[in-house]
């Protein structure tokens, strides 16, 4: 059976002047159709940049990206815009703030020549909780789980198959997180969709995903599942360094 | 075993074209040579408490008390002289992140060196051991290096442990971090707590940790503050966090995912209006 999505030795090169910076060094994971992936790894690692490069935001320099067997064009067309999709890190970074929530959500559609788009904006909103009356609101009347509510839902207005979740939570107070994963859990199994989650917190990657990969210095460290997670059966040092250090403070263990 | 911070109905308002709003309203608790935590969501007014303490309410901000002492000095109606002894040389304040509170144009050494100067003013020389050592004090493996860099050679790890060298550098009595490790990644947060839990073992420093982050504050502080809508809501021994009363606290808790496992779809908060009264 062909993977949903498929990863196979990626690499990312930014280059500034005569410097050369690998950011993602041979990564490959394949991603089943309705899975659930997370990658894991400290800032730097090239968690988010493998995510960017997947949907075309960072540039691909080696390696390939299949969607449904196939390789993705570049520059990415519609189509796979269409059923790919990111949700980012930062709500109140990533909505415009000059315009309302009504136009956020009806670029999409314009640009794919979508029809009867008062109706899916309507839709839309309601799907991730969020009432008619948020429609003609500006990003700066809303809180910041409603925020990244109305991105999950600009990512969703074009029914993709695949999402791709760049720290959905990290920038929300831990009540709102619970709400923002709750809804992205419903949406999941509701649609069958395929997530790929990027996360500095393990505990959020083992609520959300069967199974995860850990990243440092761009490379892979261990791919886990969900279960090895729990059970603590991590083989590599780092990974055990960060299931430790998501405990909480120990006074008594000597630094490394 | 004295106080060595007494706060006692701390309230802090802002004019808003509806009327004043308070941030802070009412809030008391005494700070002995202990790690107190000071847990809350975003505005809840923690970071407000922590500056007022410090006579740091920016302006339009107003700041008052009953009783906000220090060492027996009364902070309220302190003049510039006051503060000027006091900050930086027996309370420090450590901030959330290390590139927007370092000087960006100026080396690490000749930060940590100004500040060493405008409280105990001794030779050049010494000025700059004393740097090296705080910087060696503080984990940095190679001081002399750092000393030289500017603040964009450093790592945010870095950076942070350079920020917490220079509050630390004149000894203070007290420090005020206020989320000094959530910028940071998570096995460097460790090793920033652990810098600041040997100066409280070590040298008897009274320490506020003022964090959003529950399952941290609580594995770190001996004391817990739980603040909720500018009010202390419940004040717990961090060990007991488990079987805190609050029903805010708890769901702060409770809705955190864990690794071993947790309910889905996970619980989440059902705010009540009487918390806030």
């Amino acid at each position: 059976m062909t993977a949903h999505l498929d990863i196979r030795d990626l690499r990312v090169s930014f280059h500034s002047g005569a410097e050369r910076v690998d950011a993602v060094r041979g990564v490959s994971f394949r991603v089943e159709r309705g899975a659930s992936y997370g990658i894991v790894g400290e800032s730097g690692s090239g968690k988010s940049t493998v995510l960017r490069a997947i949907c075309g935001l960072a540039p691909v320099t080696g390696g390939e990206v299949l969607f449904e067997g196939r390789p993705v064009s570049e520059p990415r067309d519609a189509a796979f815009y269409r059923n790919v999709q990111m949700v980012f890190q930062d709500p109140y970074a990533s909505l415009h703030p000059r315009h309302t929530i009504d136009r956020v959500l009806s670029e999409p559609l314009a640009i794919h020549g979508f029809k009867d788009r008062d109706k899916r904006i309507e839709t839309a909103l309601r799907d991730v909780g969020l009432g008619p009356r948020f429609r003609f609101a500006y990003p700066h009347q809303l809180s910041g789980g409603q925020r990244q509510r109305v991105a999950v839902a600009r990512a969703l207005i074009l029914e993709p198959t695949v999402l791709l979740l760049d720290e959905p939570t990290s920038a929300l107070d831990a009540s709102i997180q619970a709400e923002v994963l709750n809804l992205l859990d419903r949406l999941r199994a509701e649609r069958g969709l395929t997530y790929v989650l990027v996360s500095h917190d393990l505990a959020v990657v083992a609520h959300m995903c069967e199974q995860l990969m850990v990243m440092q210095h761009g490379q892979t460290v261990e791919v886990m599942t969900r279960a090895d997670l729990q059970a603590g059966r991590a083989t590599q040092d780092y990974t055990r360094r960060l299931l430790a250090a998501s405990e909480g403070y120990t006074p008594m263990e000597t630094s490394a | 075993m004295s106080d060595l911070l007494t706060v006692e109905d701390l309230r802090v308002r802002f004019p808003s074209r509806n009327g004043p709003v308070e941030v802070v309203r009412g809030v008391t608790f005494a700070l002995g040579r202990e790690r107190l935590g000071i847990v809350g969501e975003s505005g809840s007014g923690k970071s407000q408490t922590g500056r007022a303490i410090l006579g740091l309410t920016p302006p339009p901000g107003q700041a008052e008390a009953k009783r906000l002492e220090f060492d027996g000095i009364d902070l309220r109606n302190a003049d510039k002289a006051t503060w000027r002894r006091l900050r930086g040389a027996r309370i420090s304040m450590v901030m959330q992140d290390p590139k927007f509170s370092l000087n960006p144009v100026m080396t690490i050494g000749k930060q940590l060196v100004e500040c060493w100067n405008l409280h105990a003013g001794t030779s050049r020389a010494e000025a700059k051991d004393r740097a090296i050592a705080m910087l060696e004090a503080v984990q940095i493996r190679d001081p002399k290096r750092v000393f030289g860099a500017y603040p964009h050679e450093l790592s945010g790890g870095m950076g942070q442990r350079a920020m917490i060298a220079m509050m630390l550098i004149t000894e203070p009595d007290m420090l005020i971090a206020d989320e000094p490790t959530s910028a940071l990644d998570v096995t460097v947060q460790i090793e920033v707590l652990r810098i600041l839990d040997r100066l409280v073992s070590e040298r008897g420093m009274g320490l506020i940790l003022i964090s959003h982050d529950l399952r941290l504050v609580s594995s770190f502080c001996d004391r817990v503050l739980v603040m909720y809508a500018g009010k202390v809501v419940e004040e717990l021994k961090a060990s007991e966090l488990l079987n805190a009363q609050h029903p805010y606290t708890r769901g702060l808790y409770n809705c955190l995912p864990k690794i071993d496992g947790s309910a889905r779809p996970l619980p989440t908060l059902q705010r009540e209006e009487s918390w806030a009264e």
